[in-house]
């Protein structure tokens, strides 16, 4: 089988790429003309390849107009395609024929860009509501971020069931529990849900924006608040893409702290997300045990890492803070400790018919329907689809140490809950063989501020899944993009799926098993 | 059901006084707070959460509140789903523009007197993401606030010292 690299030589000639200088050099760049934008994304398909994320950068700083970009996977391979569209002319050809995860790249795109995707079906803003004026594109450079949004009038259309019986149901953005707001409407007959359509951006607060006003630096900052439940995956995201670009690499010390924060970091959620599954089928019992653990590895982090979370201890060019000798050895005595009790909690979970019955076959989300929507992380592996960036996209310690890749089949919330279960323990066999191995040394490099005109991409799996960053220097060397793709900006579009001819009752529970985030998404 | 008796009696009661320098603190405004609590709230305070654009991390702190570690509950603090049974309102984030309304909805509907506590320091000054096209910044900015929390997030102690000591005034 040839590469995707060879297939886009085949089609487009040497002259479209692979673009010289771009960071990392395993992640080349096609360029191609925009009309032929689509059909890159034609020969991708063809492939097999996914799409991993779709994005507009405004380069009429750097002398061009707008450029377009897409990035492909398939297996280990990684490729972006990018095609220019002048700067009064915006227009590029719509690839959300070829692949669903478009129809919503696209419409943000436009929202927050104003690039227009042609032959795009749903002209409806995706992110920016719909009472933001039209031309009003935050992402262009000739927006001033400190613009105060007027209001105007507008409507969202949604999508409509009718006839005997049916009924909608309207939630959000203030919902029940103590979770981020979104709005979703529901339409049901009886208690059986015929349709969900899901309304966010509700939190948007302009955070690829506002990269562009901050120091390298401070973007790490910036990132570890992306998602707060995700911020050792979203800072070493940042700072892998940008450390690509400026060409620093981190001491061995700090990449194997990070990789350990990282996969605490897992474990910390995905108990949290198991207690939450227990919680909504009323099995308060392992909610509350499922959450003393999740507490005690906190405190662990706190008194190790001094952050319960460890927000800011990423730091470009490698870690804010080193672990002591002590420090390795009361992680070794708490995953011990962890292990027995997580062990035991797993056998009553196992052994709980009332639990199996509400968790098995209920939020089904076909293999079919995650391969074509592009699912990520758990959500994806839950489904059939191997996918895990530790093991595609490996950087160091995962090289050394490859995390074993969890794949189930049955495609319910039982499988999403389980897959949980089974990374905890991979996680914790992680932990200890890197422990076992942590190089001596420093943690971390001075940091080498980028050369201008430059991009880095980087792809990392956090808890929920894939996280993406692309960052590209300025003129002067600043910051003049960062996209931020989040697990959750693809795999919104799954829970709307696996929820069909689901009970409404089931919802938080299938919700719950999904536990995307708000402000990933919306940015 | 025999591992899950066997496992509620392993594990204990597992809830702790709080950490030693908030304890306290606790212990000293305990009196008057119990007092606080019966006198104004029926010996129940009801808390409504709302995210007016925060990035969760404040969440998952407020949630931590409620395991069996901090349980918030022995001091009569319990969480509702609709704001027309709030006494006070934890308000998280930065208010985001397409939050606004959805805040100011809220707090119209939780009856009055009531609390209004901001929570972080995105809710207090509105901390990295500051006041943009996107963001109308802390949460004073958009409803009146009766007390702060700082912190990013703050802990579960720093939240529970914080709670304690408005309704204690
Ligand atoms: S204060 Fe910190 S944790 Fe809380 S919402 Fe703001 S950035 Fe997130």
């Amino acid at each position: 089988m040839s590469t995707l690299r060879e297939k886009m030589t085949a089609q487009f000639g040497t002259a479209a790429g692979p673009v010289e200088g771009l960071f990392p050099a395993d992640v080349p760049l096609f360029h191609v003309p925009r009309v032929q934008f689509s059909e890159a994304a034609w020969v991708m398909k063809e492939a097999g390849a996914r799409l991993v994320a779709e994005w507009a950068s405004d380069e009429t700083l750097l002398g061009r107009g707008f450029g377009i970009y897409a990035c492909y996977n398939r297996e280990t391979e990684f490729l972006m395609v990018k095609s220019d569209t002048p700067a009064d002319d915006p227009v590029f050809p719509t690839i959300k024929r070829k692949f669903v995860a478009a129809f919503r790249f696209e419409r943000q795109m436009r929202s927050l860009m104003g690039v227009i995707p042609a032959g795009h079906p749903d002209p409806r803003p995706w992110i920016k509501h719909e009472d933001w004026p039209e031309d009003a594109w935050p992402l262009r450079k000739t927006f001033d971020p400190a613009t105060r949004m007027p209001r105007v009038k507008g409507s969202y259309k949604w999508i409509r069931a009718e006839g005997e019986g049916v009924y909608e149901i309207p939630v959000g953005p203030v919902h029940a529990g103590i979770i981020e707001p979104g709005h979703f409407r529901f339409q049901a007959v009886g208690e059986e849900v015929l349709n969900l359509e899901a309304r966010l951006g509700y939190v948007h607060k302009g955070i690829e924006k506002r990269f562009e006003s901050l120091s390298w630096e401070d973007g790490a900052r910036l990132a570890g608040r992306v998602s707060g439940d995700t911020t050792v995956a979203h800072a070493i995201g940042y700072c892998r893409a940008v450390e690509a670009l400026s060409g620093s690499s981190p001491p061995a010390r700090g990449l194997w702290l990070r990789a350990i924060m990282l996969e605490r970091e897992r474990i910390a959620n995905h108990l949290g997300d198991i207690a939450a599954i227990c919680n909504d089928v009323a099995f308060a019992f392992l909610f509350f045990q499922f959450n003393i653990l999740k507490e005690h590895l906190v405190r662990t982090n706190h008194r190790l890492f001094r952050h319960r979370f460890m927000m800011d201890r990423v730091v470009p060019g490698g870690m804010a803070v080193d672990l002591d000798p002590a420090g390795v050895q009361e992680m070794h005595r708490e995953l011990d400790r962890f292990a027995k009790e997580f062990e035991r909690l797993v056998r009553i979970y196992d052994d709980n018919p009332s639990l199996e019955d509400r968790v098995r076959e209920t939020g089904i989300l076909s293999a079919e329907q995650a391969r074509d929507l592009g699912m990520v992380g758990i959500v994806a592996r839950a489904s059939g689809q191997p996918l895990d960036c530790r093991i595609q996209a490996p950087f160091p310690p995962y090289d050394r140490f490859p995390p074993r890749m969890v794949v189930l089949n049955s495609c319910d919330v039982h499988a999403r809950a389980w897959l949980r279960i089974e990374e905890i323990r991979d996680s914790i066999r992680l932990l200890l063989e890197m422990l076992g191995s942590l190089p001596q040394g420093e943690v971390r490099v001075p940091f080498i501020p980028p050369q201008p005109e430059r991009c880095g991409i980087s792809m990392v799996e956090g808890w929920r899944g894939e996280i993406v960053y692309w960052v590209q220097s300025g003129a002067a060397g600043e910051i003049n993009r960062c996209m931020v793709r989040d697990p959750s900006s693809l795999n919104w579009l799954g829970l709307e799926q696996a929820i069909h001819g689901n009970i409404v009752p089931d919802f938080p529970v299938c919700n719950k098993s999904f536990n995307q985030s708000y402000s990933g998404h919306d940015l | 059901m025999l591992r899950i008796l066997h496992q509620i009696f392993r594990t204990g009661v597992v809830t702790e006084p709080l950490p030693v320098e908030v304890e306290a603190e606790v212990v000293e405004i305990g009196a008057q707070l119990e007092d606080a609590i019966r006198r104004k709230f029926h010996r129940s305070l009801t808390i409504r959460e709302v995210d007016a654009g925060s990035c969760n991390g404040c969440e998952l702190e407020i949630h931590a509140m409620n395991n069996a570690v901090y349980n918030c509950e022995r001091f009569g603090i319990n969480f509702t789903a609709s704001p027309r049974f709030a006494d006070m309102l934890l308000v998280t984030g930065p208010v985001s523009v397409n939050m606004e309304i959805a805040l100011k909805r809220t707090y119209m509907a939780t009856p009055s007197p009531k609390i209004v506590v901001a929570v972080g320091d995105c809710a207090c000054d509105g901390g990295i993401f500051g006041e943009s096209y996107a963001s109308l910044g802390k949460i004073s900015n958009v409803i009146p606030v009766d007390a702060h929390i700082p912190g990013c997030p703050p802990t579960p102690a720093d939240l529970l010292l914080g709670i304690l000591k408005v309704i204690g005034d």
